[in-house]
């Protein structure tokens, strides 16, 4: 079977049509929460900040050092709101995976297309987010800015894989409080969005370091400022890369155990 | 016999007063969370790490700002303003998501009106659980503030009973709105709602940096009402216009409790 053709493709139409359905409710979580954000932290806050590229990463002002940092962290927690309770639902209790599976469709396609879909999403709402905060004077370059869009998409596959990897496994949905509490709110809080992780002290910034989240910032910001390292950009492309594909092999584990029961 | 099921019995054989049952609620409550104490447990932990990410890590861009004429440290700044927003996000949680749930889907407040509870029993019982457990989380993060050495007067004992006020008005004004919403899709405008007032009552920096009318409109909105007033025990500067801010939560509150029973008596009862 490893040999035919991947039928993801095939399940464009079945996620369009989720996306007509649902589109109106992810406004508010995709796109007016990361700018309410940006406004509160980078414009207002901001204001009492020095802007000083020296402590800021390369940023000239707060609001282009915590721009990056929101445009990564919204990626990040877009794929955890899609890749949790949807995914608990496909396996217990809209069981729609079974019926997917039932079909010439395997394991593998219901995984690419469910991952399509959601790279979309933040190809969506990261684009319009970077539409939006461009006119603040945020980014250094025109490219640069493109550069860390196309960015999104990487992050976004990072985060994607993993996730669903661990929404297969768990068998309960109360797992997803702490998933939510003890993983994603540290990361979005600690993880170089908001402040330089040195801030942190010695120890913890080298634990903030191993986060995906930090590479994902750090390599958005890079880009956005345009202070690109090109060794240290790389580690960041291998790291995510890596996370990327140790989650997809997980995924298809976990999930072809759970619908093969 | 169970816990419950023991209690139930004993209300049946005697009428239950006001404060029985509530207390009966609120022990349901408790059975309900004991097998899910570690969700109850973490939920403590986000004020603490917003506190120390914002306060501590970003602290050290900021140069502090003046608080009654004193300037007072980032995180002294922002630690009171995380505690009332920690208040206002728990009883929200409880009283809008949590008992939506219990409405809509599990059916719970039917069941309990086929026992001697009356609505207004499961309003007051509900709210009371969900003080509880705010309670219990700005008492552990007030302990952290001291440790850290952000409280510096000794008003801040009145702190606990300034973020039951501001769960108690939250709690009940979400609760008034949760009985007029349709699908779990209206949720979006709890969030739209609370996300502002999170991120534009003082809490991350002071109502200088709006412009004169518009620190007016934030001045009238309730989450800042509880920031002040936890920021004026915390830092000590206590004055007669303290009292404004509790004298508005407490309307908030009774005018919320006397929506959400007069709601719940025609969704349950009509």
């Amino acid at each position: 079977m490893a040999a035919t053709r991947s039928l993801a493709p095939r399940m464009t139409d079945y996620w369009w049509t989720v996306y007509k359905r649902t589109w109106k409710g992810s406004v508010v979580s995709s796109f007016v929460t990361p700018l309410l954000y940006v406004l509160a932290m980078g414009v207002l806050l901001g204001g009492f900040i020095q802007g000083d590229p020296d402590r800021l990463e390369g940023a000239s002002t707060y609001l282009a050092f915590v721009v990056p940092g929101m445009l990564a962290a919204q990626s990040m927690q877009l794929v955890f709101g899609e890749l949790t309770y949807p995914v608990m639902s496909g396996v217990k209790w809209h069981r729609t995976y079974f019926a997917m599976v039932a079909t010439p469709l395997s394991v593998r396609d219901v995984v690419q297309s469910q991952v399509g879909f959601v790279v979309f999403r933040v190809a969506l709402s990261s684009a319009v987010f970077c539409l939006v905060v461009a006119p603040f004077g945020v980014f250094a370059t025109w490219w640069g800015a493109v550069v860390a869009w196309l960015v999104q998409l990487l992050v976004a596959l990072a985060f994607a894989t993993p996730v669903f990897a661990l929404s297969s496994y768990l068998k309960d949905e109360s797992g997803f409080s702490l998933v939510f509490r003890l993983g994603m709110i540290p990361m979005f809080l600690f993880s170089g969005a908001f402040f330089p992780v040195d801030n942190l002290g010695p120890t913890l910034a080298a634990l903030a370091r191993l986060t995906p989240l930090w590479h994902a910032v750090d390599l958005t910001r890079m880009l956005t400022v345009d202070r690109l390292d090109p060794l240290l950009a790389l580690l960041h492309v291998g790291y995510l890369a890596a996370l990327t594909a140790l989650g997809y092999v997980l995924v298809l584990r976990f999930l072809g155990r759970r619908l093969a029961s | 016999m169970s816990p419950l099921t023991a209690a139930a019995a004993t209300a049946q054989t005697r009428r239950l007063g006001a404060l029985g049952a509530v207390g009966l609620l609120v022990q349901r409550n408790y059975v309900v969370y004991r097998s899910a104490w570690w969700i109850f447990l973490s939920g403590f932990l986000e004020p603490v790490f917003y506190l120390f990410s914002i306060g501590v890590g970003v602290g050290q861009l900021v140069q502090g700002f003046e608080v009654d004429g004193r300037t007072i440290g980032y995180a002294a700044f922002v630690a009171p303003g995380m505690l009332a927003a920690a208040a206002m996000n728990g009883s929200l949680l409880d009283s809008t998501f949590n008992f939506f749930f219990k409405l809509k889907y599990a059916k719970t407040f039917e069941q309990m009106l086929a026992t001697p509870l009356t609505t207004r029993d499961i309003a007051r019982g509900e709210l009371a659980w969900s003080l509880l457990r705010g309670g219990t989380y700005s008492l552990a993060f007030l302990l952290i503030m001291v440790a850290m050495g952000l409280v510096a007067s000794w008003w801040a004992v009145l702190v606990l009973p300034a973020a039951l006020l501001i769960g108690v008005a939250f709690g009940a004004v979400g609760m008034a709105l949760t009985t007029y919403m349709r699908s779990w899709q209206d949720f979006e405008y709890v969030t739209l709602a609370t996300l502002p007032l999170f991120l534009f009552s003082a809490t991350f920096f002071p109502l200088e940096a709006f412009p004169t009318w518009l620190g007016w409109v934030v001045e009238a909105t309730p989450l800042y009402r509880g920031v002040v007033l936890v920021r004026e025990l915390t830092t000590g500067a206590v004055t007669a216009d303290s009292v404004v801010s509790v004298v508005y939560l407490v309307v908030l509150s009774v005018a919320g409790m006397l929506v959400v029973s007069r709601r719940l008596d025609r969704l349950l009862l009509g």
